[in-house]
């Protein structure tokens, strides 16, 4: 589903991806741990396009086309969503506005019938029911006011609304409590399907606990340092970044 | 005779103006015009006038004409209200009244809604009182030229009467078509609302148009709000874009009453709003709101003036415009808190957002404070799209403009939602719309 061949980017002129290879196939969990400063973030808006972010060198296939080549709005046409670390606050726009807009944009260009006002709320209802989430939330603004749980709950809540067939989860686990990260894992399970991919992006082993990868790999100073199975984590929790950092730095 | 501009329509209109058999109202109108041709049309050089240049206003050379066009047939003036919606409408066509067109039938009593012509042939002793009661001589401390033009050459308007604690449910609306002339047109229309103690009513003023011809409305509204009154005076100002819009309102709120106006520019080539608010009575509270959209060669500017004369009176300013390609706005707001009004409260806030690199807004807010126990604060923002915000949409799928078009239409909607008369909300909220969808909204 997604191939990425010896990725190089840059932020500001500074070299952050040194040479990324990593091949996700439908089906599969990957989690990607490092240290802070390893490019892990600025991984996951690469492959969303964020501006900013120059790639160098090599090539991402996405269900074999060139994603690089893409706008944010057609990658996530084509199926690529990333659920952000901070979901930005947007004041004035109703959260059903922009998930319909959203949903209807992404229908759009898979060449599928938009929904009218009454398919869309019945199908909204559906997933806050699926993901135990009220109504509530919907009607408020996007993200504001929201606390960090209910940010990440949104985030879910677009995700199962836009079907992605690849998610990337970036820092989903940052600012949650325990519970907090419960909900949103089991949230992110109740969306899994056997034809869709997930990539998790984390520092710390504890989401993993609740989403289990299939693979692991350690990403410090721009480049996969390691992959696994997902006991590499719990190595990587009992022993540190370190060594892999020294790796990086040699 | 000067050759300030307009002036020789004076002579062209004399004998089919309202009133040239009134005396007094002919001193008015010789004075005002006299006042004019010394001052001719405010320049950069006045202080008030710093951003904002008529010079373009001069150059098209305006007509005037005496009596509505017949020929202009229109099954029903568009409205910003619901079509089921009860309320009373009164049309102008170039600044003349259409009664084919207005709907006066069922105001309760204690309500009335008529034309200036109408007040100076049945009442011209009451108009004498009222004209220039709240606006002050034209030309003395305070100059107003535009004032002063209107004032020499006003030919109709309409006049808003409340009997004391008389309260409308059903807004009025008083719609504006421009440009059905068969050549550019110049025509002021004079406004005067006046409510007695404890009367409340919606206003609600719409100026867009009809025809395809340049025209000029210099518009002058004077509001006498007594004790306790309410007045949600609402504006959308959508003339023709080669049109020219200057509109002068003057009120002066009472005590414990309420002027609460919210004015959405999205037409004309260049347009001013003036507006002066003085709270003169203890408890006197305006809200001056405002939005614009503006493209293209578009200027518009909205310059107010809020003057706290007595202790506990309030104000809320908040202007909010969208300025896209080579347009430019101005905002220029002044707070006078004087030296009584102690235990007053100012706030003010201008935010914009630029579209583009050559889009510009001049913003200029002024506090002026002389007493020391008041609470008053001021803001001017200025910027383009939140990046962040435009990202995380486009990441949803949703294209680069419909995502602009959303951000846009959000930083807008807080102002519209927060209008009392919620009827007029999804009318003003298309009209967002119909601007960010890059064409003018259909009558």
């Amino acid at each position: 589903m997604l191939e990425i061949k010896n990725l190089h980017a840059t932020v500001d002129g500074k070299a952050i991806l040194k040479g990324i290879d990593l091949t996700v196939n439908a089906g599969e969990i990957h989690a990607i741990m490092g240290p802070n400063g390893s490019g892990k973030s600025t991984l996951s808006y690469v492959l969303t396009g964020r501006e900013g972010y120059t790639v160098t060198e090599g090539e991402v296939l996405f269900k074999g086309k060139n994603l690089l080549d893409m706008d944010p709005e057609e990658r996530a046409g084509e199926g690529v969503f990333l659920a952000f670390q901070y979901p930005v606050e947007i004041p004035g726009v109703p959260n059903t506005t922009f998930l319909k807009e959203a949903l209807n944009s992404v229908r759009r260009y898979r060449g599928e019938g938009e929904l009218d006002a009454m398919q869309f709320v019945k199908l909204v209802r559906e997933k806050t029911k699926m993901l135990h989430m009220s109504d509530d939330m919907l009607k408020r603004a996007v993200n504001v006011g929201f606390s960090g749980g209910e940010k990440k709950r949104n985030e879910a809540l677009q995700m199962a609304v836009l079907e992605p067939s690849l998610a990337v989860l970036d820092e989903t686990d940052s600012g949650l409590d325990i519970d907090a990260l419960k909900t949103v894992a089991d949230s992110v399970n109740l969306l899994r399907r056997p034809e869709n991919a997930l990539v998790l992006i984390t520092h710390y082993q504890r989401l993993l606990d609740y989403i289990v990868p299939d693979h692991v790999h350690v990403l410090a100073g721009g480049r996969i340092q390691a992959s696994g199975g997902k006991e590499l984590a719990h190595e990587l929790e009992a022993r540190g970044y370190a060594e892999f950092s020294a790796g990086a730095a040699a | 005779m000067s050759d300030a501009p307009f002036t020789d329509h004076y002579g062209v209109l004399r004998d089919a103006l309202p009133g040239h058999d009134l005396p007094w109202l002919s001193r008015l109108r010789a004075s005002a015009l006299e006042s004019f041709s010394v001052s001719g049309l405010p320049t950069q050089r006045r202080e008030s006038w710093k951003y904002t240049s008529l010079r373009p206003l001069e150059k098209v050379g305006f007509g005037v004409t005496g009596a509505p066009r017949a020929c202009i047939s229109i099954d029903r003036a568009p409205s910003l209200l619901p079509a089921a919606s009860e309320h009373h409408r009164l049309v102008f066509v170039d600044g003349h009244h259409r009664a084919d067109l207005s709907t006066l039938g069922n105001l309760p009593e204690g309500a009335e809604l008529t034309t200036l012509r109408e007040v100076l042939t049945n009442e011209p002793d009451w108009l004498e009182a009222h004209l220039g009661a709240v606006s002050g001589d034209p030309g003395g401390d305070w100059e107003q030229p535009l004032l002063a033009l209107n004032t020499a050459m006003m030919m109709n308007g309409f006049v808003l009467r409340l009997a004391e604690g008389t309260v409308l449910h059903d807004p009025i609306e008083v719609v504006h078509l421009g440009g059905a002339g068969d050549r550019p047109l110049a025509y002021h229309p004079r406004n005067l609302v006046v409510l007695a103690p404890r009367s409340q009513v919606t206003l609600i003023e719409h100026y867009t148009h009809l025809g395809e011809q340049p025209y000029y409305a210099n518009i002058g509204t004077e509001v006498s709000l007594a004790e306790g009154a309410v007045l949600h005076h609402y504006k959308l100002q959508a003339d023709a874009l080669d049109a020219f819009h200057t509109a002068t309102v003057h009120a002066e709120v009472g005590p414990d009453a309420l002027y609460d106006a919210f004015g959405m520019t999205t037409g004309a080539r260049l347009s001013r709003n003036e507006i002066a608010v003085r709270l003169a009575g203890e408890g006197a509270n305006c809200h001056l709101n405002g939005a614009y959209l503006v493209r293209g060669r578009q200027h518009c500017d909205n310059t107010t003036r809020i003057d706290h004369l007595v202790p506990n009176t309030a104000c809320s300013e908040i202007f909010k415009g969208v300025v896209d390609d080579q347009a430019r706005a101005v905002f220029q707001g002044k707070i006078t808190v004087h030296r009584d009004a102690q235990h007053s409260k100012g706030h003010q806030l201008s935010k914009v957002l630029l579209l583009s690199d050559k889009a510009e807004i001049d913003a200029k807010p002024e506090l002026e404070i002389y007493a020391d126990d008041v609470v008053c604060s001021h803001g001017a923002t200025a910027g383009d799209l939140d990046h962040d915000a435009l990202f995380y949409l486009r990441s949803r799928g949703i294209p680069e403009p419909e995502a602009r078009a959303l951000l846009i239409e959000a930083f807008l909607a807080e102002s519209v939602h927060n209008i009392a008369a919620q009827g007029i909300c999804p009318a003003l909220m298309s009209s967002i719309g119909h601007w960010l969808a890059g064409r003018p909204k259909e009558i």
